[in-house]
């Protein structure tokens, strides 16, 4: 930023050589880091004969692997599950932690310090030991095999109420005033005044529990049985497991689960980046 | 407003208009947290103390719950497996928390200097963090067949280096179960580092310019204290990580998870096969409660440690 300013014969004259170097480091660490994904997609351009063949670009690339998982149905069906399951965990987070997180830092009641530290305990307990008594009233009340099932443990968490909450304490109370004043119902005040001034945590939050969601594992690999259920990491694993060694297959169903989160991010860098280091700093 | 209030204070509803302000507050407040209040009471406070509870039992599937004391902890204590998974989930700690940082820290010191396409470079060390973790250990495990379906052995052979067994040998699978956790989660420490970088003001680098500091004494005495609500952030976040993985060891060696011989299993997944394909529910419980004292204590540590530094 400091050097856009700047002439660009004065930008040369400042570029050393161990920047060069530097660059040029960081760029060839860049290229290792994403290799890996460039050989999952490139493989699944693939057909079984080329599969040894090591070259990124395919010789003859083909698309007959995604026809062929595609038309199969069920890789269409898990990635519709896990776009229902993920937007509406989203949807419930933003909503339900925004309303705590705004409660918590904008009303003056008995408790509220109380309910704070108790929301904020749950952060301790880790997922992994909740999860089986999660299944024990998943089995009880029949939500096995369920949207539900696989939703219910996630629509609230504490992480995203604490975060909302530091967000919403930056927020003027004299705004919320002279919404009183005006006659608006606090719902309203909330709705309408309030949240249209945090959206770059909710779109924080947003990012971070869809994205949580679309690659979970652990909780949709417990509560679902039936392939139908499956969601896109689970079912890939299922799938995976039954192709054994046809890895263009293997790799083509691998970036149908991963496509979907890096085109988003290809189309918003630029807030999940910021949402990111949101996040971090404040969370 | 007099004529208004009055007329409300006559309607059926004129309660309401009764109250003061603060106790409008207050009736509003606790409904915007009625029904958080009971999620967390029913999804969450209840399923702890059920947690414990199961923990001193010997639910299975087949069996209803019975009270057996301790008798699980002392299992699990005598139990040789438990020590080899302790064991394991202390190594995925003990590599993955402090090589990832010292990577994604040198790329952050980096990275924040460099201007020329900054963004593109920073979007390839992010990109990996965006994957899903159970589809990359797919793409790893083929990385590491042998010749000539895997990647790294036939780069190896290339170069005649002999070949190299990985997740076949039980010294180097779990540095390889590792390296695609500590691969996903670059990213995100990097980000997270060069936002603490920038939120260090210019005029403290300006001054020790001034006063004719070295780079590495730049680096020593102003960017890595200043640097210290973001390192123990990052160090108690990826350490809970790294012994709570999972998608990764079970994915990468389906036919034997955790396996050759237990060397990659880590206590996620012990608890995993414990419930859902031994059905001691029981005993998978007490496992958990293991799990959750290890993760409050290893953070407390931590945050000790580096408070007091």
């Amino acid at each position: 930023m400091k050097e856009a300013a700047s002439s660009p014969a004065l930008v040369l004259s400042r570029v050393r050589p161990g920047r060069i170097v530097a660059w040029t480091l960081l760029f060839i660490g860049g290229v290792i880091m994403v290799t890996p994904l460039l050989f999952m997609l490139s493989t699944s351009l693939k057909d079984a004969s080329q599969v040894y063949d090591l070259r990124v670009i395919p010789a003859a690339p083909t698309l007959d692997n995604y026809v062929e998982i595609l038309g199969d149905g069920r890789f269409t069906r898990w990635f519709i599950n896990s776009t229902i399951i993920a937007v509406i965990v989203t949807l419930s987070n933003v909503f339900f932690d925004s309303l705590v997180g705004y409660t918590l830092a904008k009303f003056q009641f008995r408790g509220r310090y109380i309910v704070f530290i108790a929301i904020l305990s749950t952060l301790m307990i880790p997922t992994e030991m909740l999860v089986l008594p999660w299944y024990l009233m998943a089995s009880q009340f029949g939500w096995i095999d369920s949207y539900w099932g696989i939703m219910f443990p996630g629509m609230m968490t504490a992480f995203g109420t604490f975060l909302m909450k530091q967000f919403f304490e930056g927020v003027p109370d004299d705004f919320l005033e002279a919404a009183r004043i005006d006659g608006l119902n606090e719902f309203t005040i909330w709705w309408k005044i309030a949240m249209p001034l945090v959206t770059p945590a909710l779109s924080a939050l947003a990012i971070f529990t869809f994205l949580g969601n679309w690659t979970a594992f652990f909780w949709p690999l417990i509560v679902t049985t039936s392939a139908e259920l499956y969601t896109l990491p689970v079912g890939l694993s299922s799938f995976a497991v039954e192709q054994s060694i046809q890895w263009e297959k293997i790799m083509t169903g691998a970036s149908i689960a991963t496509l979907p989160t890096l085109i988003i991010f290809l189309f918003l860098q630029r807030y999940i980046v910021r949402g990111v280091m949101l996040a971090g700093l404040k969370g | 407003m007099s004529v208004v209030a009055h007329r409300e204070v006559a309607a059926p509803g004129g309660l309401w208009s009764r109250l003061s302000l603060g106790q409008k507050q207050v009736i509003w407040a606790w409904g915007f947290l009625a029904v958080p209040l009971v999620f967390y009471v029913v999804i969450r406070f209840w399923p702890t103390f059920q947690a414990f509870y199961l923990s001193v039992t010997d639910w299975t599937i087949t069996k209803p719950a019975s009270f057996v004391g301790l008798e699980n902890y002392k299992r699990l204590l005598a139990d040789p497996l438990f020590w080899q998974v302790f064991r394991n989930t202390f190594m995925y700690l003990i590599l993955g928390t402090p090589i990832s940082l010292l990577i994604s820290f040198v790329i952050a010191y980096y990275l924040d200097r460099v201007r020329f396409m900054h963004s593109f470079i920073r979007a390839l060390y992010f990109l990996p963090f965006l994957t899903t973790a159970a589809a990359m250990a797919w793409v790893w495990r083929w990385f590491y067949q042998p010749v000539p379906i895997g990647v790294i052995n036939d780069i190896l052979s290339s170069f005649g280096i002999p070949q190299q067994p990985f997740l076949r040998s039980t010294t180097q699978a779990l540095p390889a179960v590792l390296a695609p956790a500590v691969w996903a989660g670059l990213g995100f420490q990097i980000i997270i580092f060069l936002a603490g970088l920038r939120a260090i003001p210019v005029t403290y680098y300006e001054a020790a310019r001034i006063d004719g500091l070295s780079e590495g004494a730049i680096l020593r005495k102003i960017t890595l204290p200043l640097l210290k609500p973001t390192l123990v952030f990052l160090v108690v976040f990826s350490s809970i990580g790294f012994l709570r993985i999972f998608d990764q060891v079970y994915n990468i060696n389906t036919n034997d998870p955790g396996g050759p011989l237990n060397s990659t299993k880590p206590l996620v997944l012990m608890i995993y096969q414990t419930a859902f394909s031994s059905y001691e529910m029981g005993y998978a419980a007490a496992q958990t409660v293991v799990l959750f004292v290890i993760l409050l204590v290893i953070s407390l540590v931590q945050l000790r440690i580096m408070r007091d530094r």
